[in-house]
């Protein structure tokens, strides 16, 4: 009953804030109903038994992503406006790339309704979740596995690493940085004289 | 699975008292305050004076940076608890298997530090 219920409020919420996320005016609010979307749709996967997918996203996206992409937003000097006069013209575009999307949708879900004994002849089949555990079952396969993806995804955050670092790091004249290692070095006979003052005199 | 989403139960009842605090304040004070807006009272007073702009400015790329390397080392978090929970199970390969990504990580890692990226100035 309560799960049942808890499911039609995420996936009520996960639905509308979606609608939400484009019809907003402003992109900031854009934004911030995306991490609603985001977290009622964490609370669908644990519906699912799937925990450890619905931490994941509420530490990376609605945590990390989530503040990335206001950034973004904010960062642009856009007039948004203007930006929406074109919103009808692109419609079509818009909605054929939705339709391509749906009907991928449709494809996988149907797959499974017409074949129900799919899940069971894959490679690795998904254990009960009564006896493992999501992130168990999850760890298992992910580093022995799959380890050349495991490895590829390592790849593509250094390329994102450095690729952030070229795009947006540069020097800047005219800083003055602490540089700990001068600090360190510097000694008291090169920077402090001691004085001996005589009783009765200035010096 | 039922004793999966019982363990969530105190997670949703907080998610209700959470909703549901705001709702009732904001509910209440809208219901029960008499509300004659006029000009004099819809108007700013005290230190809350007229906006000299738009308050959506560029801002500085820097902050894009921090956010992105954050996101990347949050990653590197996220595969680390399965990782830790089977690390008995996965034996040596996974456990090397690990390290290897852990240094082409720090590879980057050493890059922006190298870098500068990590300094505000």
């Amino acid at each position: 009953m309560i799960q049942a219920l808890t499911f039609y409020v995420f996936a009520f919420f996960t639905v509308v804030s979606g609608a939400l996320v484009i019809s907003a005016r402003n992109p900031v609010h854009s934004v911030l109903f995306l991490i609603l979307a985001f977290f009622s749709s964490a609370g669908l996967f644990v519906l699912m038994g799937a925990e450890f997918l619905a931490m994941i996203l509420v530490v990376v996206y609605v945590g990390a992503v989530a503040v990335l992409f206001l950034f973004v937003v904010m960062m642009l000097d856009i007039n948004f406006v203007e930006l929406r006069q074109g919103f009808l013209q692109y419609l079509p575009a818009g909605v054929m790339i939705g339709l391509v999307l749906l009907v991928e949708l449709v494809v996988i879900v149907a797959g499974h309704a017409m074949a129900p004994e799919a899940g069971t002849t894959v490679a690795q089949p998904i254990p009960p979740v009564d006896e493992i555990s999501n992130t168990q079952a999850l760890g298992e396969l992910f580093y022995t596995h799959y380890i050349y993806l495991f490895q590829a995804a390592g790849l593509i955050l250094l390329v994102a690493m450095i690729g952030a670092i070229v795009l947006t790091h540069r020097k800047r004249d005219g800083v003055r940085k602490q540089r700990i290692s001068d600090q360190i070095n510097r000694r008291a006979e090169d920077s402090v004289e001691v004085v001996k003052v005589e009783t009765g005199k200035g010096i | 699975m039922d004793q999966l989403l019982a363990e969530y139960l105190p997670i949703l009842i907080f998610i209700g008292i959470a909703v549901a605090i705001p709702v009732f304040a904001i509910g209440a004070s809208y219901i029960i305050v008499p509300q004659h807006p006029d000009v004099a009272k819809t108007s700013q007073y005290e230190c809350g004076f007229e906006p000299f702009g738009d308050a959506r400015r560029k801002f500085d790329v820097r902050f894009y940076l921090v956010a992105i390397l954050f996101i990347i080392f949050d990653l590197e978090v996220a595969f680390l608890f399965p990782w830790a929970v089977t690390l008995g199970k996965i034996g040596i390969f996974g456990f090397w298997s690990m390290v290897i990504f852990l240094g082409i990580l720090t590879i980057g890692f050493i890059y922006e530090w190298r870098k500068g990226a990590l300094e505000w100035e």
